[in-house]
């Protein structure tokens, strides 16, 4: 009736979708904001676009969490449901419009975890059927022993449900929290081949990982649109006399 | 006594054979009476030595709340509409009816996933997408469609609530105003429900007759249903 629903791989857009995948601490976080960075100095159009981060939905999923009211099923759906109004909010609109979407983790992130929580792979792969195909998919690949470093070095405590403890493999937290992600780790090379991920390096230096992700961006660039304002400030600087 | 199936997938770490309530479904579109039915059916079978849980959409303690403000905002596309919805349902069926089910209730439930999926398919979502993500669900014991005319619904949402903005399609501008975007909602509501009496083993109950006849032939059916379980009093 309303235009009919199309499916991952089917959408035919102007712009361009990257996102990245990876663990916590594989610093795929910081990859994206350089490649943001970049990507405005070059004059694109660039949206970015978060997990968890529908405001109609995210409140759902602070209750469940905090309240730890989630099953694997009910995690599962919650965040398809915020999945789904990021896709037909922040990813479809400006995908439409030419420009460059950003997404910092993808329906992967939920293949993972939900998989190793012990949901189907087939139900949740056919759950996510409505997304988008990213243009890239970028997976920052790093050893469990290296994230963990970087995590426990620089951040807050970890939460009940990023260490899986609804799993109950540990009852300590951090030893919880490695052997979960040592299973999404699992998942995710499975899915390098099924989805064509690009496998990146994340033991690599920053800069030698942000130029590979630049130049495999810049390849598929070609036709995208640059903003007026660039252009404006294109004219302005010309008008002055200097040079960009 | 043949057991609960799932739909599809199913849900992880369940198992089937220690269910041993029965789940009633009552569909319709809106204005047909369920929750009516519903009240006095609980009333009846509890009368009768059953105990009863009556549960119906945006009911979960998870998501309910949150979802009827969204909706009242308006602002919800299709498909995050029809995950909402799978959400509220998933978090029902796991808490509420599988547990009563387990504990030999009888689950009266106010819609199903099958209204779920048919305003869904109106609003464009994919017919086999639907499917698939409910496969978590369980088949009912029966599915009692409470059936009426087009022109029947129109006067008995008009003497009760009046025309409600989803109810009536109005997200997706099918007509003038209310009452022409009702009629070719309700319709087009009407022609999915139709095509499931077949695919879904819809049993149909004529809810055109005063409360009393509908009631009657419903506890009928219901009864029939419960004496399954041998446990008739």
């Amino acid at each position: 009736m309303a235009g009919g629903m199309k499916m991952y791989g089917k959408h035919r857009f102007p712009g361009r979708l990257f996102i990245v995948e990876g663990i916590d601490g594989s610093g795929k976080s910081t990859q994206l904001s350089l490649l943001k960075k970049w990507l405005e100095a070059e004059g694109y159009v660039v949206y970015l676009s978060e997990w968890n981060s529908s405001p109609l939905v995210h409140e759902v999923t602070k209750r469940g969490k905090k309240k730890k009211m989630l099953t694997p099923i009910t995690f599962s759906l919650i965040h398809a449901t915020d999945f789904g109004d990021r896709t037909e909010h922040d990813i479809i609109p400006p995908m439409k419009a030419g420009a460059v979407v950003l997404a910092d983790r993808y329906i992967y992130t939920a293949f993972a975890r939900d998989v190793v929580r012990g949901v189907s792979p087939k139900w949740v792969r056919d759950l996510y059927a409505f997304a988008v195909k990213p243009t890239v998919a970028f997976y920052f690949r790093t050893p469990l022993d290296v994230a963990m470093k970087r995590i426990l070095g620089g951040r807050d405590a970890i939460k009940y449900y990023e260490a899986g403890m609804d799993l109950g493999l540990s009852d300590d937290i951090e030893e919880s929290f490695r052997l979960f992600q040592s299973r999404i780790i699992d998942e995710y090379e499975k899915m390098v081949d099924e989805f064509s991920l690009v496998a990146v390096d994340a033991t690599r230096s920053i800069e030698e990982q942000q130029a590979e992700v630049r130049r495999i961006v810049s390849d598929t660039l070609t036709g995208t649109k640059k903003t007026m304002v660039r252009r404006w400030l294109d004219l302005n600087s010309l008008a002055r006399g200097s040079r960009i | 006594m043949a057991g609960f199936e799932f739909f599809g997938e199913g849900l992880p770490d369940i198992d089937l054979a220690e269910l041993k309530g029965k789940l009633i479904v009552l569909e319709g579109t809106d204005g047909v009476g369920r929750s009516t039915h519903i009240t006095l059916l609980k009333q009846w079978l509890e009368n009768h030595g059953h105990a009863v849980l009556d549960t119906g959409m945006t009911r979960s303690a998870l998501a309910g709340k949150r979802l009827k403000q969204a909706k009242e905002g308006h602002t919800l596309g299709g498909i995050t509409m029809s995950l909402f919805y799978a959400t509220d349902f998933a978090d029902r069926l796991e808490n509420e009816i599988i547990p009563a089910l387990r504990a030999g209730f009888v689950v009266l439930t106010d819609r199903y996933i099958y209204s779920l999926m048919a305003r869904a398919i109106v609003r464009g979502a994919d017919p086999e997408w639907l499917h698939e993500v409910y496969g978590f669900a369980l088949r009912p014991d029966a599915i009692f469609y409470l059936r009426v005319q087009i022109d029947d619904l129109v006067t008995r949402v008009l003497q009760s609530t009046g025309f409600d903005y989803w109810e009536s399609g109005m997200d997706m501008h099918m007509g003038e105003d209310m009452y022409e975007s009702f009629v070719r909602y309700q319709k087009f509501l009407l022609s999915e429900f139709d095509k499931m009496v077949e695919t879904h083993g819809f049993e149909i109950v004529d809810a055109s007759g005063s409360v009393e006849e509908v009631f009657e032939n419903l506890r009928e059916r219901v009864d029939r249903v419960v004496a399954r379980n041998g446990y008739r009093l």
